[in-house]
This record gives structure tokens, C-alpha cells and sequence, in this order.
């Protein structure tokens, strides 16, 4: 039953890397870079854990968290698309701010865990009473809210993206504003309101880790890199939820099994186990991550190669009517 | 609006998010002139709930227990070159004695204490020193882990389980340490009773501490044991409804066992070790050097035991006999007749069937903190894994 925990453990996971990762695609995909998704998702851990402790409902706390990022959303927006800075800095800058924010107000959060009150999990108690095939969906389907509700955002937001009217002014004023702002998409409008709604998205996932799967807040090392995970994830995805939804789950089995890795002397009932016999070897493994975003992100700033996996084409271009970008 | 105004509204943004974080940080604090100015210098925050929160709470204690000192702390000063500075600054401004507790703070304030002789430096968790103005201190945690190791035996040896779990930081000398003396207190109470370990290579990081300790539940563990900060075993074990459930013991803070399945928990006690040091210097009684305290010092801790506080559910029904040999440890380690060379002598067998310390022998000092005795001239040194444990030396 230990797969199963451990496939239990990596939905789980994966749903906050999935929650940053939807929020960095919709912001790209509209023709703004947003590497601000840490700083987002800190301030939703932050506020939403407060928020929740302060009033003692944890859905309280998830408008919270969600709202703060889109806030500061509102800044990045402001910064790329009206003063049309340099949407890199601003988006490292919007960290600082994130980060810096969090750890003024997270003051004194640590000491309230176990006094907060955390979203729901889910279980269906009729599976766990039966045969081994009952008893293993019964552990896989032991999730919090948040995880079905990031099972369910998948689909529809892949159906938005490529299915509907809305989406696909999202992918013009990406890929041509000057286009769609001749079809009358108003551009920066739409980039206003896709990047609030990925900061939202980012925040989600903050708070997905305080108020659900990781609760607690303990300092800013809360998030300790997960939105850096996710701005790789999104290239990887190349701008697609389904194939991003994948590289999200995926991280969320692969920081659980580096865990796992490490105990058992065998692995698959004999083969010897190298990260048992070797526990130095596991600082590589730990490397995993970073070492998939880092070559992910060298892939995604090469011009050409980026064109090639999918990147929208205005990315990172501020729009002015008649100036054809820059 | 042109380009360089835009980049200059965004450092502008940045600086005003960063300014008062830092602000806040470095603002060196004030000596009271005619008082013994007392300095603490902390790489988290006053309340992190952890190893930063408990140093904290020592400074409050040499603040009300001692005579005519003005007590101050500084937080959130990280290692390095940015924690010299505030060494410097607090030695400038004329502070008596200056306390950093991080690893990370040694070789600053070494460098600090050679420019400002007429202050002490004490250095927690550190091994340098010049004997004379700066000092090391640390302390005997492994009675602790060794008596929480006892009372997790016995809560297996009563549920009928078998395995407990532990997940420690760094392969260094003192999570061996603390790893072995709980696992020998294991082996009292459950002799069969074996330990599964992973790694975390971290002190602080609320989201693997985590997952870790599920990976050790999911392997098997009841009973999940830490050596980093937050209280993750204990919240983690909390979400174990089917059957007994399982039981956390977290670290450092005598405020981190608040949850419901938290057994124990071993933590530091600085106040009375700080004030004490505290006194001797300002009387001339005190030499900074190695200074390893041991229980007689009070400066250790394990939660259910101590003054005031209450046997936690998972203790309750444990036989009296079992409490008592607690008990009974915890005033013999307070009054001196016990000290961590009785808790680590022979017979100490490794998890390979090798005798490390033979029956009648005892380690000493240096063993305790040593991988390589080749390079210091221990005897029999920590880079063993105790009989019981299911792990590989590092």
C-alpha cells in the first residue's frame, strides 16, 4: 500500500506546483512574462494562514490568500503594461516585494499551529472496508479539497484556452496584438486581467500549502522555491495546462520518492538500494528540481528555440498601439 | 512614459519592500549606561516557534533573573559577512557580552572578537574558540533524545508496533549522536524495536520536513522523531486517523508539543544556562572556551516532565515504573550524578554487530562530536550508527 501513499503523496504535491503553473500560463499566455509566481505564492500562504487563524474559517482564508496575490498582480500588471517596464525586472522586483510583505505580517504564525483551522479533506469511508483494490483508492482519494479542485481546473482550463472565444483573444494578444487590437481585442485590458488572474492562481497555490497540504506558516522559507519550480513547469508545458498538469504531478512524486528513497535497504524486493548504501547520493537527487528548472529556463531564453517549443510569440513585449511593440 | 522612469519606479518598489525588512533587521539597539549590556544576536525571528524562539526566551530569562543588565536581541540577521556587521556595530556601541546562536554566526564573530577584546563573544553550536574572550556553548541534548527514545519504546512495545522513525538534517557528528542516544533509549524499553532514517539536509524547511515525515509513516514508522525546527512530525501524524494512529515528537521549543499526537518533545532551556554565564562573566568567574553543558546546568528539557507541565495522551497510560525511571533520570542528570559519558559507555554496539565502546569504557569529549578520529586523536568518535538502525554511515 506504500505506492499507493506515496502516488497519494505526489497529487498533493503537485497540486500547488499545478495552482502556479496554470497562473504562470494564462499571464504568458497573454503576452506578459511573470516570474513572479513565488512572491505570489508566498503572500498567499502568508495572508491566507492569517486570515484563517484571525477569523477561523479556512475558506475565508482562501479569499484571502487568492485576493492578496491578485493585489500584487495589480502592481506587476501595472508595471508591464502601463509603464510598459521591463517585465523581467518587474516580475523579481514583485518577489522582493512578496517576500518582504510576508515576513512583516507573518510575524508570530508559527506559534499557531494546530490552532487553525484547515480546509477539508475528503474521504469516501465506503472504500476502506473491502479488498485491496478498494483500500488503495481509498488512500489515493484521501485528499484535501484543493486537490479535486485542482483535478477539476485542468480540463477547464485547457477548454478555455483552445476552445473558447475568450481564449483564444488570450492567445492573439499573445502571439499578434497588433491583430487583435485591429479586431478589436483591447490588449492591454485583457493583460491587466490575465495577469491579476495568474497572481490569483499563484496565490491559490500558497495557500493550498498553509491552509491545506502543508499547513502551518513558518517563515518565508515556506515556499522555498516552489513558484521558481513553476516558472520552469511553464515552459516545459510550452504554454499548454494538460502537458504542464503532468510536470506538475510529476515534481509532486519526485520530492516524495527522494524522501522514500533513502530508507529502504532494498528496493522492488531485492535490488540493492544505492541511495541506502550511499546517503551522500541523495544531494543529487535533491538537486532534481532546480536542475530541471535551471535547464528548462536555459532552453526558454534562446529566441529561436523558444519560438519553436511554443512560446507566445509577444512575450515580454509591452503593447502600444502603432508602435509595433517595444 | 520613458523607459529609465519606468525601471526606476520598479527598484523604487523594490527598495520600499526591502527597506524596512532590513531597517528592521540591522537596527542596532542602545547600551544602558551603569548596566551589564547583554546582546543576542538570532537568525530567525523572536517567534519562529523554534530554535530562535527558544534563545529568546533565554534572553527574557537573564532579562528578569538577573541583576542590573539591560538585555536586547537583534533578528533575522543572516550568516555571514551581513552578521559581521551587526557584531561589529554591537561591539562598537559598547555591549558587555554579545550571544549569536547560529553555526554560521563563528567565523564573524571570531574576527569581531580579535578587534574588540574588552567584549565577550559566545558562539552556540560553533567548535572555535581563542579561551579568551570567545567562547563556544553548547549542551548535552542527547539525554533528552535518549529518554524520549525510552518513552517511544514503550508507547510500540504497548501498541504492539515495532518500528520508529527519524529524520535528520545533516550527516554530522550531532545528528548521529542524537539519532544513537535515541535509539539505545529505544532499545530499553523494545529491544526488538528497530529505527528507519531519511535524510532532509536541512534545518528549516516546512514543506520536506513534511513530506518526510509522511515518507517514514508510509514506510512503516509509528512513531516519527526530528532534528529539524518545525513540529512536522507531530502535525503530519495528526492527519493518521485509521487504527492507533501514529505520534510526532518535535524539537527545540518547549511551545512546539501542542499537538494532539505529539508524544514529547526534548528542547532547549537557555535561560538558566545564559543568566549563569552571564553572572560569571560580569564577575570575573566565567572563561569563554568549549563549554558543553550537561544536565546540571537545567538547560535541557523534555515536555511533559519539566516544572508545570502535564503528561501529554500519549503518556498518560504509561506504566508508573516506566514515568518514574524518567523522572528519576532527569534528577540524576540535574544533580550531576549522570553525565552523557555514563549515557554513551560500553557496551555500545553498532548496527553491524561491531562492539564500537566495550563494556567498562566510555567515550569522552571529543568522541562525541568527531567523524575521523585519525584527525583530532579521539578514541572511538560518532560515525557509527547504533544497533537497531536501519541506515549507512554518511
Amino acid at each position: 500500500m506504500e505506492i499507493f501513499q506515496i502516488l497519494a503523496s505526489a497529487l498533493a504535491g503537485g497540486t500547488i506546483l499545478l495552482f502556479g503553473m496554470l497562473g504562470g500560463i494564462f499571464t504568458e499566455r497573454s503576452g506578459v512574462m511573470n516570474l513572479a509566481i513565488e512572491g505570489y505564492m508566498l503572500l498567499g500562504a502568508t495572508i491566507g494562514y492569517k486570515v484563517a487563524a484571525q477569523t477561523g474559517n479556512p475558506w475565508v482564508g482562501l479569499l484571502a490568500g487568492i485576493l492578496a496575490a491578485a493585489v500584487l498582480g495589480v502592481l506587476h500588471a501595472f508595471i508591464c503594461v502601463t509603464l510598459k517596464a521591463d517585465q523581467v525586472v518587474s516580475g523579481l522586483a514583485i518577489n522582493f516585494v512578496g517576500t518582504g510583505v510576508s515576513m512583516v505580517l507573518g510575524a508570530n504564525l508559527s506559534n499557531l499551529i494546530g490552532k487553525v483551522n484547515l480546509l477539508p479533506t475528503i474521504t469516501f469511508p465506503a472504500l476502506s472496508n473491502g479488498s485491496a483494490v478498494s483500500e488503495a483508492l481509498y488512500i489515493l482519494t484521501k485528499q484535501n479539497v484543493l486537490v479535486y479542485i485542482g483535478l477539476i481546473m485542468i480540463p477547464i482550463a485547457n477548454w478555455y484556452l483552445f476552445k473558447t472565444r475568450p481564449g483564444m483573444h488570450l492567445r492573439a494578444i499573445g502571439e499578434n496584438p497588433e491583430a487583435a487590437d485591429s479586431m478589436g481585442v483591447s490588449v492591454n485590458k485583457l493583460r491587466y486581467l490575465y495577469t491579476i488572474l495568474g497572481a490569483a492562481l499563484a496565490g491559490l497555490g500558497g495557500v493550498s500549502i498553509s491552509v491545506a497540504i502543508y499547513p502551518g506558516w513558518f517563515s518565508e522559507l515556506t515556499t522555498n522555491g516552489k513558484g521558481w519550480i513553476c516558472v520552469g513547469l511553464v515552459i516545459f508545458s510550452q504554454w499548454q495546462p494538460i502537458r504542464g498538469a503532468m510536470g506538475a504531478y510529476f515534481f509532486g512524486l519526485l520530492s516524495r520518492v527522494i524522501l522514500n528513497l533513502k530508507i529502504p535497504e532494498t528496493l522492488f524486493g531485492g535490488i540493492k538500494n544505492p541511495f541506502f548504501a550511499n546517503p551522500n547520493l541523495t544531494f543529487f537527487l535533491e538537486m532534481i528540481p532546480y536542475l530541471f528548472t535551471l535547464i528548462v529556463m536555459i532552453i526558454g531564453a534562446n529566441e529561436a528555440r523558444r519560438k519553436r517549443i511554443g512560446a507566445p510569440a509577444a512575450l515580454g513585449q509591452p503593447y502600444s498601439r502603432g508602435q509595433r511593440g517595444k | 512614459m520613458s523607459r529609465k522612469v519606468s525601471i526606476l519606479f520598479v527598484l523604487t518598489a523594490l527598495l520600499l519592500a526591502v527597506v524596512p525588512v532590513l531597517a528592521q533587521d540591522f537596527q542596532i539597539p542602545e547600551i544602558v549606561e551603569g548596566k551589564w549590556n547583554v546582546a543576542f544576536v538570532l537568525i530567525g525571528p523572536i517567534n519562529d516557534g523554534g530554535w530562535s524562539q527558544a534563545h529568546y526566551d533565554g534572553a527574557k530569562y537573564v532579562s528578569d533573573n538577573v541583576d542590573n543588565v539591560n538585555v536586547v536581541y537583534v533578528e533575522n540577521i543572516p550568516e555571514g559577512t551581513e552578521s559581521e556587521q551587526v557584531f561589529r556595530s554591537l561591539a562598537a556601541k559598547g555591549f558587555n557580552v554579545i550571544f549569536g546562536t547560529s553555526f554560521g554566526f563563528m567565523d564573524p564573530m571570531e574576527a569581531v572578537a580579535e578587534d574588540f577584546p574588552d567584549t565577550y563573544f559566545i558562539h552556540i553550536s560553533g567548535y572555535k574558540t581563542n579561551n579568551t574572550n570567545f567562547g563556544n556553548l553548547m549542551g548535552a541534548m542527547e539525554h533528552m533524545k535518549f529518554l524520549a527514545g525510552y518513552l517511544s519504546g514503550q508507547r510500540c512495545k504497548m501498541d504492539g508496533e515495532d518500528t520508529v522513525g527519524y529524520m535528520y538534517t545533516f550527516p554530522i557528528p550531532e545528528e548521529l549522536r542524537l539519532g544513537n542516544a535515541f535509539m539505545m533509549g529505544v532499545k530499553k524499553t523494545c529491544p526488538e524495536c528497530k529505527m528507519i532514517v531519511t535524510p532532509i539536509n536541512s534545518w528549516h524547511d516546512p514543506v520536506v520536513e513534511q513530506e518526510a515525515a509522511k515518507a517514514l509513516f508510509d514506510a512503516g514508522a509509528y512513531i516519527v522523531f526530528t532534528g529539524a525546527d518545525t513540529p512536522a512530525p507531530a502535525i503530519v501524524a495528526e492527519s493518521y486517523k485509521e487504527g492507533k494512529g501514529k505520534w510526532g515528537i518535535p524539537y527545540d521549543w518547549k511551545g512546539s508539543c501542542t499537538s494532539k499526537r505529539c508524544l514529547t518533545l526534548p528542547y532547549w532551556n537557555w535561560g538558566p544556562v545564559y543568566a549563569s554565564i552571564v553572572e560569571g562573566l560580569r564577575d570575573g568567574t566565567y572563561t569563554p572556551g568549549r563549554h558543553y553543558f550537561d544536565g546540571d546546568e537545567k538547560g535541557l528539557g523534555l515536555y511533559g516532565f519539566m516544572e508545570g507541565e502535564e503528561l501529554t495522551e500519549g503518556l498518560k497510560d504509561m506504566p508508573e515504573e516506566v514515568l518514574t525511571f524518567v523522572r528519576d533520570y532527569i534528577a540524576d542528570i540535574e544533580a550531576g550524578k549522570w553525565t552523557r559519558f555514563d549515557l554513551f559507555s560500553g557496551p555500545i554496539i553498532d548496527n553491524q554487530g561491531n562492539v564500537v565502546v566495550p563494556e567498562g569504557e566510555k567515550m569522552e569529549d571529543a568522541d562525541l562530536d568527531t567523524f575521523d578520529c585519525s584527525t583530532t586523536g579521539c578514541k572511538y568518535g560518532m560515525h557509527y550508527w547504533n544497533e537497531g538502525i536501519i541506515a549507512e554511515l554518511p
